[in-house]
């Protein structure tokens, strides 16, 4: 028998019993980097592939989607921080080998092109902005004399530099949404590195998990989509592009737990908390079940013509996303080397 | 210049004096702790092995948490001594997380804070707080780099090990064991 | 706190300044500091020390005194923790007073006036109606001496300290009986010189009894061996070669089979046995029938390894120690069982010798003269002498038997003063103490904390802490004679609390004991005795403890002639004391009883960053271990179906349940026929915020008291326990 426990000393809150350094805020924030990166992968990807017709949600809506999801997931992690007043301390250094400094920093970059790439098509997308509402009239009238938009906003810029700037980023949009693909990937490796970075969380310590994050983020990505579109064609397509991420992902997490069983003495330890042990009832019906099979399953019948609303497999994806992230993070502050 | 402890496992009581030596010595708050006792018990009645040991940050060689770091706060100084500038801390638990041994925690002020292997001390040529208290003298600390010092010795001489070597950060605190 | 963290504390914007100041300098350098010396009351090894103060007066530290030979400069974790007792909270600092009947829980806050008053009226009317001699002192630490004073003065001589017949009175008398003087305190034990250390229930290390540690430490670096005989996986057991893991209540047994082998097989010291005992003829026969082969059947360790053992001990002799123990009231026999240790240090040779037991020095500190006391009518002497000859010391037990309400002797003690001592804790058969409390018609409690105590007094004085107050220096026995002054650290106590010489002197006052007080200050009567061994108050402030020259032997040198403090002159193997009092004059093996179906010897012990009760609520220590737990082995958890951490409340033999429930630690270090409940848990008293329903207490449980007839102490090792998993029904006593 082998009995090992701390017997006196340690009680630091947050680390003792369980370690807890990391609150909901982090796996929150993990997910929504995740699905912003998938969000603008696909802007960009059909862009590119010249769809802009046929792809209106992915390529204008999303993005604006993927905005949001940045800004709150920075509030998020903002919000975890015990020293949120010094925030700002993140960008007065790059650190390239600390997964936080490069997350904050490419976070910041992603968004400042998702914003530039919303601004290449924000006539597009609101070609009469009507101004009736009080709160808005006011909102603008802050920026643009009242007379400019008189009641309606036309998009003539004021400003030359604006002007210029726009039509300077229009003409290269394909530059930017290779950029955009480029930045998409990195933000949905970088969720799964900011765990697999830590060597001493064994359940995290993983190669796999940059690409089975990214996998993920590209799912939720396609479940956001196929929830927003309004033509058959884009959620028939997101939907078949789920099935196949779908599939990648099943054979990344049985790859990682073939791994991990494989591995040292601690990591096969790690698996049975999923295999039988403390969080195998919520990972197996929230994740796997939930988040990846039925989906899966619904997602085929509707190829085969079945009516299901997308609005339920879409829905089960973001889920199963979430809860994934939010075990793993759990999960991997429980699993530790000593004691 | 490289700062270790050498820890000698078949002479600890596990009494905690470190523990309360530390918190005194460091205005460390009450209910915090840098450092803690273990215990291992191994075998089956009457058949058995204890081995206790005073735990701490092992000040390692390769510092995941000095990496993970994304201010700066984090650093090592002089001898390997891995510190926390308290200023320069956003509270980020990054440095928590990439520790192995849970040998950070947050101060209530909201920063990082851990064994400083007592450098306000050691810089004047005393031993650490821990070390000093011991009643069983069971603590060695000195410059491991010197193979003419106490703990050199020490180390070179018994059979030594790390704590959780596989986590690869290359601990400078030894057991005698 | 320094500027660093004040800034922090106070105004977080200010730290935008990055850098501004690094962490370090909220840390002072100890040459910014100053030290004023003290020597340490949380426990009774009385370690001289230092109090670091920072430049607002602050304690920040208490660190040991590099000269001295108790703390060789290191403090235990609970001399370490010391400032927690100062800075606790939770304690008193006001004088309380009972209101309404006896046993009513509400106390008001009393003027100190108002309390040496009521306390002066109700002495005088104890004293008219029972006479003087039966105002009782409860006592222990430091402050005692100032309160036997007071009562001595006031003319009765009951009195008694739980330290004495709830500890180390069975040794005292075994070793007495055998070398003619005993062995006090710190236990002159040479661990640091041994070659071989037997611990038998000696739980060094869990007992954190500092010179023992560190000698102890000292003796593995030297390649001891170390034997440890105990029930349970002790911390020393674990450092030792070999671990007994004896049956309990059977030491005797094993003792005596170790004589035998040593005596038969020839492995005594012969030249030591011839030229200093008596009566080691009579001991050889005495002992032939214990063999190993018969103490296997007692004690459960095997015969090979109780001969291999003794061999041990013999190849290393003199220098040995067989460690006398100090908590040595355990089964009732106990006198006899610490005697069995002094004869088998003598067949050793290691009494007296270098590596086994040395002879201490120290330097006395003359009495401050004043008027002889008036003799008592009778003493305690009086009522305990009669049944138990070899006490040496005023017996708790036996004063509180004489303070019952069915005490049909003329002789009665009716009232008490409890200083420094938490009496419901720590004498077993905790109903009976408080039936004697009840029958009292005055309790005063002189206490720092609102400990469980405190609940039973018609009078609660608050003292200050050792830290806030001046005492008796301490003039203790070691290698080498010295004396260590405690001094006030801190400008003043906390709240309205007083030094207990304060308060027994303006007590002494109100009595009109004047006389006995001719002083005005602790601090003249300091400096006097200081300067009648050659030093003064002066001095002594700035180097807190001066050592002596030896003057007497350290160990006996070779081959010289020796002069032992009994009838014979000798070691006696054979006592002549024992033997003219009608006890054992030899020990003699006794069965003690061993568990009932479906119950557990019921082990108690100590933790090392506790003592007693009287730290639990210490911030430093208390959450290094808040409560205890109780150590269960594995197979017992299985059949009971009890799992790691789970609550569970305990009934004895006598079906007295414990108040709080406590959490199972199971373990394979403790056996399958007892459980381990570590001693100073499950506090009483609500007051005791930290402290309060932490854990269980083993006082409550014992309350099966084996009596040792020599001298009255109260063996508390004969109990058993089962296991409730649901919470009893019972009647509350918290106070
Ligand atoms: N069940 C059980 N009973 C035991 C033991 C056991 O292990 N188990 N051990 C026995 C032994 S070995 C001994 S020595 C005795 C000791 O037993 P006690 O003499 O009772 O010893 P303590 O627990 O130290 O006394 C504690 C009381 O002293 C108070 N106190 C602390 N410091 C001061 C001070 O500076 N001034 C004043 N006025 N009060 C102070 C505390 O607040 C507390 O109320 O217990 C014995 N009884
Ligand atoms: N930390 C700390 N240290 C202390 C104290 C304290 O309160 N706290 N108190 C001090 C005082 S006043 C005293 S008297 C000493 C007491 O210290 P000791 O004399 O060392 O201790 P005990 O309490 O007698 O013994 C406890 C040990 O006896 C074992 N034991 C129980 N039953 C038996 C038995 O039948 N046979 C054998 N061989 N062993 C048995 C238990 O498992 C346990 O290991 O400690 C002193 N040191
Ligand atoms: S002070 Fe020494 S003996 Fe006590 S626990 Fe710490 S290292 Fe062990
Ligand atoms: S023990 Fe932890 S905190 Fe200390 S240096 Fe190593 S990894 Fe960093
Ligand atoms: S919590 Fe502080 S020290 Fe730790 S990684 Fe974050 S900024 Fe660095
Ligand atoms: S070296 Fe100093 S800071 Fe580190 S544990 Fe020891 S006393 Fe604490
Ligand atoms: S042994 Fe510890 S508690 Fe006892 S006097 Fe010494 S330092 Fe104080
Ligand atoms: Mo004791």
């Amino acid at each position: 028998m082998r009995e090992e426990l701390i017997t006196s000393g340690r009680m630091n809150p947050g680390i003792d019993p369980v370690l807890h350094g990391w609150h909901w805020p982090i796996p929150f924030y993990l997910f929504v980097g995740g699905l912003a990166a998938g969000l603008l992968f696909f802007a960009a990807y059909k862009y590119l592939a010249g769809k802009e017709k046929d792809f209106p949600t992915a390529i204008m809506i999303g993005p604006f989607v993927a905005l949001v999801a940045i800004v709150v997931g920075l509030m998020a992690l903002i919000y975890d921080l015990q020293h949120p007043l010094y925030a700002w301390q993140l960008f007065t250094t790059v650190r390239i080998v600390s997964p936080m400094s490069w997350g904050a920093w490419t976070l910041m970059i992603v968004s400042i092109v998702n914003i530039i790439w919303i601004f290449t098509f924000l006539k597009k997308i609101f070609p009469k902005f009507n101004l009736k509402q009080n709160f808005l009239k006011k909102v603008v009238s802050i920026f643009i004399e009242e007379k400019q938009y008189e009641g309606e906003l036309n998009w003539d810029w004021k400003y030359k530099l604006l002007r210029n700037f726009e039509k300077f980023s229009i003409t290269n949009r394909s530059a930017i949404a290779w950029v955009m693909i480029l930045l998409s990937v990195v933000l949905g490796v970088y969720t799964g590195i900011l765990l697999s970075a830590f060597n001493a969380r064994p359940l995290w310590n993983t190669a796999l998990l940059g690409p089975l994050f990214l996998t993920s983020g590209l799912s939720t990505g396609a479940a956001m989509l196929m929830i927003l579109s309004k033509t058959h064609i884009e959620k028939f397509t997101f939907s078949k592009i789920d099935i196949l991420l779908i599939v990648i992902e099943l054979f990344f997490i049985t790859h990682m737990f073939m791994g991990y069983l494989a591995g040292s003495e601690v990591k096969a330890e790690a698996a049975h908390y999923f295999l039988g042990g403390e969080f195998t009832v919520t990972f197996w019906i929230n994740v796997i079940i939930l988040g990846l099979v039925i989906p899966l399953i619904l997602e085929t019948m509707e190829l085969l013509h079945v009516k299901i609303p997308v609005i339920i497999p879409g829905l089960l994806i973001l889920w199963g996303g979430m809860m994934f992230r939010f075990i793993m993070v759990d999960a991997g502050q429980v699993i530790r080397y000593l004691y | 210049m490289r700062y270790g402890m050498a820890i000698d496992t078949r002479k600890c009581v596990g009494c905690s004096d470190c523990v309360v030596a530390c918190q005194t010595e460091n205005n460390v708050p009450h209910g915090y702790t840098r450092d803690w006792i273990s215990e291992t018990v191994e075998g089956i009645y009457p058949d058995l092995a204890l081995e206790i040991r005073s735990e701490r940050c092992n000040h390692c060689d390769n510092t995941p948490c000095v990496r993970t770091c994304p201010t700066g706060a984090s650093h090592v100084i002089e001898g390997g001594i891995v510190k926390v500038t308290h200023e320069e801390c956003i509270g980020c638990a990054a440095c928590i997380e990439s520790c192995p041994y849970d040998a950070r925690y947050f101060h209530p002020e909201g920063y990082v804070d851990k064994c400083t292997f007592c450098d306000h001390r050691v810089k004047n040529g005393q031993d650490p707080a821990c070390v000093s208290v011991c009643p069983t003298h069971c603590m060695y600390f000195g410059d491991l780099d010197d193979s003419n010092s106490e703990i050199s010795k020490i180390v070179a001489k018994n059979k030594v090990k790390v704590l959780a070597p596989e986590a690869g950060t290359k601990p400078q605190i030894f057991y005698i064991v | 706190m320094g500027v660093g963290g004040l800034v922090v504390a106070t105004t977080p914007i200010l730290n935008w300044v990055p850098g501004f100041l690094k962490d370090d300098s909220e840390i002072p350098d100890d040459s910014k500091l100053k030290r004023i010396p003290t020597y340490c009351e949380v426990c009774f090894w009385k370690c001289a020390a230092w109090a670091y103060v920072n430049d607002k007066g602050k304690v920040v530290k208490i660190i040991g005194n590099d000269e001295d030979q108790h703390s060789n400069g290191r403090l235990c974790p609970r001399g370490t923790g010391g400032l927690g007792m100062m800075e606790d909270e939770d304690r008193l600092t006001k004088p309380l007073m009972r209101v309404g009947e006896p046993g009513n829980q509400t106390f008001k806050e009393v003027s100190w006036d108002e309390a040496y008053d009521f306390i002066a009226k109700k002495m005088t009317e104890i004293g008219d109606k029972y006479g003087k001699e039966s105002m009782a002192l409860f006592h222990h630490g430091t402050t005692g001496p100032h309160f036997e004073h007071l009562i001595k003065a006031y003319g009765s001589d009951c009195i008694a300290e739980p330290a004495i017949a709830q500890c180390l009175v069975p040794r005292e008398v075994g070793f007495k009986a055998t070398f003619g003087r005993g062995l006090s305190s710190p236990e002159p034990t040479d661990i640091r010189n041994t070659r071989c250390l037997v611990l038998i229930g000696n739980h060094i290390g869990e007992n954190m009894h500092n010179g023992h540690v560190q000698e102890m430490s000292q003796a593995i670096d030297n390649g001891a061996t170390i034997i440890t005989v105990d029930p349970r996986f002790s911390t020393a057991a674990s450092k030792s070669q070999y671990w007994l893991p004896i049956k309990p209540a059977t030491d005797l047994a094993l003792l005596l089979s170790w004589m035998n082998v040593i005596i038969k097989e020839k492995l005594y010291d012969k030249e030591y046995v011839e030229k200093y005992t008596y009566g080691f003829d009579l001991l050889k026969n005495h002992v032939k029938s214990y063999t190993p082969e018969w103490a296997y059947t007692k004690t459960g360790i095997k015969p090979g390894v109780i001969r291999k053992t003794a061999y041990e001990m013999a190849g290393a002799a003199p220098a040995v120690v067989v460690h006398p123990g100090r908590h040595t009231v355990w089964y009732g026999d106990d006198t006899q069982r610490t005697r069995a240790i002094a004869i088998l240090n003598t067949l050793l040779g290691s009494y007296g010798k270098k590596g086994g037991i040395y002879f201490p020095e120290k330097r006395r500190l003359p009495k401050y003269p004043h008027e002889e006391y008036v003799e008592p009518k009778w003493t305690w002497k009086d009522i305990t002498r009669d049944k138990h000859k070899l006490a040496i010391l005023g017996v708790t037990n036996v004063l509180i038997d004489y303070a019952l309400p069915e005490n049909k002797s003329d002789k009665k003690i009716k009232g008490c003063f409890i200083t420094a001592t938490n009496i419901v804790k720590s004498i077993p058969d905790q109903k009976k103490t408080i039936r004697a409390l009840d029958n009292m018609e005055l309790v005063v409690v002189v206490d720092t904390m609102p400990t469980e105590i405190t609940g039973y007094a018609d009078i609660v004085l608050p003292e200050a802490v050792y830290l806030e107050r001046y005492d008796y220096a301490r003039a203790s026995q070691h290698r080498k004679p010295n004396v260590a002054l405690r001094m006030p650290v801190v400008d003043k106590p906390m709240g309205d609390a007083k030094p207990g010489w304060m308060i027994a002197r303006e007590l002494g006052i109100k009595l009109g004991l004047e006389k006995y007080f001719p002083w005005k200050n602790i601090e003249d009567v300091l400096d006097w005795q200081f300067k009648k061994v050659g030093t003064s108050l002066e001095e002594m402030k700035k180097i807190g403890l001066k050592e002596f020259d030896k003057e007497d032997y350290l160990y006996i040198p070779d081959g010289a002639e020796w002069e032992f403090n009994t009838p014979t002159g000798k070691i006696e193997l054979f006592s002549n004391l024992l033997a003219g009092e009608g006890y054992d004059a030899m020990p003699k093996f006794t069965e003690h009883k061993q568990n009932p179906p479906g119950f557990f010897r019921l082990i108690y012990g100590r933790v090392p960053m506790h003592t007693f009760g009287r730290t639990v609520n210490n911030p430093y220590l208390n959450s290094l271990r808040p409560e205890n737990h109780l150590w269960v082995h594995p197979d017992v958890a299985k059949d009971w179906g009890i799992e790691s951490g789970q609550e569970v409340w305990l009934e004895n033999q006598d079906g007295v349940k414990t108040d709080f429930p406590v959490k199972v630690r199971i373990t394979q270090r403790i056996n399958s026929n007892a459980v381990y409940l570590p001693h100073g848990f499950g506090g009483d008293n609500k007051k005791m915020t930290r402290a309060y329903g932490k854990g269980a207490s083993d006082s409550e449980l014992i309350t099966n008291v084996m009596i040792d007839k020599e001298t009255g102490a109260t063996g508390m090792r004969g109990n058993f326990v089962t296991f409730l998993l649901k919470e009893p029904k019972q009647e509350k006593k918290s106070v």
